[in-house]
């Protein structure tokens, strides 16, 4: 089998002072630094060989939403590589105005767990291929959880968050992913909490129990620091794909630069 | 025959299905002018015609079913025909999809004859990403693409009765055709997304604009 990995690059999209959209990075955890502007950083990428591209309205706002779906079109116009885009889809009607305005596939978290049948209404009427579910994992170390892994030489589950991870929901994330896929995801994009942020490297632990246990891609997400951790999620975890943000935003590595590098490691690479 | 270099007249096929405007914006950046059309009538002034979609075969031929007629008359008048994705398999007779969802026998335009089947090798379902392909017979659409990286994604995929519909193949678990045409070489169709595949998508939407012309 020849299908590659995926490298895939992430912008977190908000509105700027004068209600312009802006991608913003974090750095440290919390504080969201000025990357740059959204059409430009997809045509950077578009060039630079990434497999795939990742958009994130992070406004949430109603006013944001029309800006953001301009954006989104803006960003397909110059994005010859597949568009996946998230942040408050909730209903049918988000889902399609997301893929007309250029996005290949709609990244969904809360609105899925608040209402687990929009996964099959939107792979009926779009393919499954579009539907993304997206998990902000968080893992506890109690008896709640019913997929346990081994952290650290201790027994630990994984919980879906909402609102960024300050809210638990008591659902498992295995569980749900298994149930995710089995009502229609095509694909499904892990995030961890625990490691968001830190650069330290994914969450293998929390990667490996996601693609263990379900037959739809994977794309792993939160901790990148290094190419090094994108090797460790693709041979450690079995994940298809990887996503960074603030390692290709702020320059540290280029998306080429990495490629390179995970294909002389033997990792399938489209280069 | 084009004596002077002119633009060539694609009509992109909008019966309600697919990613149109990603469509439209490769072929436009290959230098084609693009009509969406879902009115019959505007095939026969096209120099070319592409049938996108994604999702389901029997959802697909129902909603092309007003085309089918013009679909299969530009075919058979030599129009160029260009299916992507689920438009290829909509290209061929059947598909073990429309068995399995219990919508009984769907007809698919029967212009390369076969029929589409599952993944059934234990590969990860739907095929998704960047795979390489292979070209094994020459054909205009497929030229300098030989040992590049496209798109994919799809659950089933094209298992044509003539082997030499076959013009590239990519290997997942099971080798599969990526690219197949008719014997006339003018119904053609890619797996893959070229409009996602980056340049090589990009050479592939020049290749056909240019056939379209000639």
């Amino acid at each position: 089998m020849t299908l590659t990995k995926r490298i895939i690059p992430c912008i977190d999209v908000d509105l700027d002072d004068d209600g312009n959209a802006a991608v913003y990075t974090g750095v440290n955890f919390e504080n969201l630094e000025y990357t740059g502007d959204p059409v430009e950083l997809a045509k950077k990428y578009n060039e630079a060989g990434a497999d795939e591209f990742v958009f994130l309205d992070i406004t949430a706002s109603a006013e944001g939403r029309e800006t953001m779906l301009d954006t989104v079109s803006a960003v397909a116009d110059e994005c010859f590589i597949p568009l996946t885009v998230g942040g408050g889809i909730r209903t049918k009607a988000d889902i399609k105005e997301t893929l007309r305005a250029g996005a290949d596939k709609v990244s969904i978290n809360t609105g899925a767990i608040e209402r687990p049948e929009l996964i099959e209404e939107g792979a009926a009427a779009f393919g499954s291929q579009c539907v993304v579910i997206s998990v902000d994992a968080r893992r506890r170390f109690d008896g709640d959880g019913e997929y346990y892994a081994e952290v650290d030489g201790e027994s630990c589950w994984f919980e879906c968050t909402v609102k960024g991870g300050r809210e638990g929901t008591g659902i498992d994330v295995v569980e749900w992913a298994r149930e995710s896929a089995d009502r229609g995801a095509g694909e499904l994009f892990v995030n961890s909490i625990d490691a968001d942020g830190t650069k330290d490297g994914y969450d293998i632990p929390l990667t490996k129990a996601v693609c263990d246990n379900v037959s739809t891609p994977v794309i792993a997400s939160s901790g990148c620091g290094s190419p090094a951790h994108m090797e460790e999620v693709f041979s450690e975890a079995g994940a298809d794909a990887a996503l960074a943000a603030s390692i290709f935003h702020f320059e540290e590595y280029s998306v080429d630069e990495v490629k390179r590098y995970l294909a002389e490691l033997g990792i399938p690479m489209r280069l | 025959m084009s004596i002077t270099q002119r633009t060539a007249e694609v009509v992109l096929v909008d019966y309600g299905l697919g990613n149109l405007r990603s469509v439209t914006r490769g072929l436009e950046r290959a230098g084609a002018d693009v009509t969406l059309s879902d009115d019959p009538a505007d095939f026969d002034a096209a120099d070319g015609i592409v049938l996108p979609g994604v999702g389901a075969f029997s959802e697909g031929m129902e909603n092309a079913g007003p085309f089918r007629d013009a679909l299969v008359d530009a075919a058979e008048a030599g129009r160029p025909l260009f299916g992507i994705c689920l438009g290829m398999q909509m290209l061929l007779t059947s598909s073990e999809e429309s068995e399995t969802v219990g919508q009984g026998d769907v007809t698919g335009l029967d212009l390369v004859p076969g029929t589409n089947l599952r993944f059934d090798q234990g590969q990860k379902v739907p095929h998704m990403g960047w795979n390489e392909l292979a070209v094994s017979r020459e054909h205009p659409i497929a030229e300098g693409i030989d040992g590049e990286y496209a798109y994919f994604v799809h659950s089933y995929y094209a298992d044509p009765d003539d082997e030499n519909a076959i013009v590239a193949t990519t290997d997942y678990g099971v080798e599969f055709p990526a690219i197949i045409a008719n014997e006339a070489g003018n119904v053609f169709g890619t797996q893959f997304h070229p409009e996602k595949s980056g340049e090589t998508g990009l050479r592939i939407l020049r290749n056909f604009v240019q056939y379209c012309l000639e």
